[in-house]
């Protein structure tokens, strides 16, 4: 295909329509969080209340609260274990490995509402009381095979004699680990914890079937609002769609940066 | 190299408990009696019954995967072509038009179907732009036309992405090679292009229906409360109506289908692939 060749106008259709039914429902639910009136489809004027109101709505503001909590130590513990465990595994038998992937897939594959209800009824049969831990504990769960899938092929590709040539060099094996493994699969873990954090920060299904207590995230707080017309939830999804365009920008524009520094050097 | 085994037992530990307890929980009470006490099983087939023999849950069965079929289908014939025009984009612009893709797939889920509710709704923005035409109101909120729209939107970038990655892949020389042999672009499409596409598009297959034939808010949000698909009757038989045993064994139902589907397309995909190669 040469490089030069001019997209056609029949392309161009495609891709504007394409952009067009992707982007609409973002904008739509931005543009209406700055309404003036309560309805959805006329634009009476710009107004800041429904911004207001969501700031005052201590329901709203504690589950946006407790989603980026639930989400940071999720990300945080699924992430270290994650990690730890591929490296683990990397150097197990492969029965150990395969049965430990099998395991893995069960939450990948599932419908998520038969992981979810798998919780609600281990939880139940436990006598756990449902609330921010048990959420928190399904989160870990869900968001671990995430990281070892990202981890695990940067660890295939990895030299196997790295390990010993540090260990014969006098490291012991923590520092071979974490100064040798872990600066060689990074790219891995970071793309995998950030996974883990959209995963975890969207999640509604596993969350709502595992909750309790009052204790809500921003998924089932939505899902519990939107029987009624409640402009605070486009300005709630509004600061939901910043936020995430934020770290995807930020996340996008690091390797930018860092080949910039690597260049200059 | 014993100390790095043994970083395994933590996770091993944690998936028994975490993982493979909570399946065989779901197992047991899809086989026995509703009402008895832990220690005292009595296994029972009738949950099963009960399923297979009902109407209701035979249709509400038979709807979810008609609608996640469509959908699939929907999602293949719209999303090819819109992953072929991005694959043929020079290089800065199809990365840019995939990032643009995949944006969207980052904002909750939840919080792009309660935008679609908006649009939808008679006196929604659809039905006011049809009005300055003298139509409607159409009503399309709590019809197949939102449902299957709405999980359209939701699944269709998993498509296009998959099918880009492998129309991307493909060595740009075979489309030289059989322009070089006398194809013309029809032929080279339908006897290089395509087949080498076919794995992305079996992926893009089972990546939409999984989610399509278990959603259960897209239907609620979308098609309104007598919209009922297996996620639904799920739901209720957990949170409302109480049921264990009954609730069980319809997701044992829905999870072999799944893992079924899942072993044939993966199938269907080995052979392709060495059906490609040779």
């Amino acid at each position: 295909m040469d490089e030069n060749k001019k997209t056609g106008i029949g392309s161009r259709i495609i891709l504007a329509l394409t952009l067009l039914f992707f982007y609409f429902p973002i904008f739509y639910i931005i543009v209406f969080s700055f309404n003036d009136s309560r309805s959805l489809t006329k634009f009476s004027g710009f107004s800041l209340r429904w911004y207001e109101k969501m700031f005052s709505d201590a329901n709203m503001m504690q589950a946006v609260i407790y989603t980026v909590l639930i989400a940071l130590i999720a990300t945080a513990v699924s992430t270290v274990v994650g990690t730890v465990t591929a490296i683990g595994l990397s150097k197990s038998s492969k029965v150990l490995t395969a049965l430990v992937e099998r395991v893995n897939d069960l939450p990948v594959m599932n419908p998520d509402i038969v992981t979810a209800i798998n919780l609600l009824m281990f939880f139940s049969v436990l006598a756990v009381k449902k609330g921010f831990l048990t959420m928190l504990l399904a989160h870990i769960m869900f968001c671990i095979p995430y990281v070892m899938l990202s981890v695990t092929p940067k660890l295939r590709s990895l030299d196997p004699n790295l390990i010993e040539a540090a260990m014969d060099l006098g490291a012991t094996p923590f520092q071979a680990l974490t100064r040798v493994i872990v600066p060689q699969i990074r790219p891995g873990i970071i793309s995998g914890a950030l996974i883990a954090f959209t995963m975890s920060f969207d999640d509604f299904v596993i969350s709502y079937f595992t909750t309790g207590n009052g204790v809500n995230n921003i998924s089932i707080l939505v899902y519990t609002m939107s029987k009624r017309v409640n402009p605070s939830i486009n300005a709630l999804s509004t600061i939901v769609i910043l936020l995430i365009t934020v770290v995807l920008g930020i996340v996008n524009l690091i390797p930018i940066l860092h080949e910039r520094r690597m260049k200059r050097r | 190299m014993k100390q790095f085994r043994s970083m395994t037992y933590p996770y091993v530990a944690w998936i028994s408990v975490m993982i493979v307890a909570p399946m065989l929980l779901i197992v047991l009470y899809a086989f026995t009696e509703s009402g008895n006490e832990v220690l005292t099983f009595r296994f029972t087939l009738e949950n099963f019954v009960r399923f297979v023999t009902d109407r209701v849950f035979l249709s509400v069965l038979w709807r979810s995967l008609y609608i996640a079929l469509v959908t699939t289908l929907i999602c293949v014939l719209l999303g090819y072509p819109i992953a072929y025009v991005i694959a043929q984009l020079p290089g800065r612009s199809n990365t840019t038009m995939i990032l643009l893709i995949t944006m969207p797939t980052w904002v909750n889920m939840l919080v792009r179907t309660y935008a679609w509710m908006g649009i939808l709704k008679d006196d929604g923005v659809f039905n006011a732009i049809l009005s300055l035409f003298g139509i409607g109101p159409v009503p399309m909120i709590h019809t197949s036309f939102a449902v299957i729209l709405g999980m359209v939107y939701n699944f269709i970038p998993f498509m296009i992405l998959q099918i880009h990655t492998s129309l991307d892949k493909m060595d740009k020389n075979l489309l030289n090679a059989a322009a070089d042999l006398g194809a013309d672009r029809v032929h080279t499409f339908l006897r290089v292009t395509l087949p080498l596409s076919l794995p992305g598009v079996v992926s893009g297959i089972t990546l939409v229906f999984l989610p399509a034939v278990s959603s259960f808010f897209i239907p609620k949000l979308l098609g309104g409360g007598q919209y009922v698909l297996v996620g639904n009757v799920i739901e209720s038989q957990f949170l409302t109506s109480g049921d264990w045993n009954f609730g069980s064994a319809i997701s044992l139902i829905m999870a072999v289908i799944i893992m079924l589907s899942m072993y044939f397309t993966r199938k269907l995909d080995v052979s392709v692939a060495s059906g490609g190669k040779e």
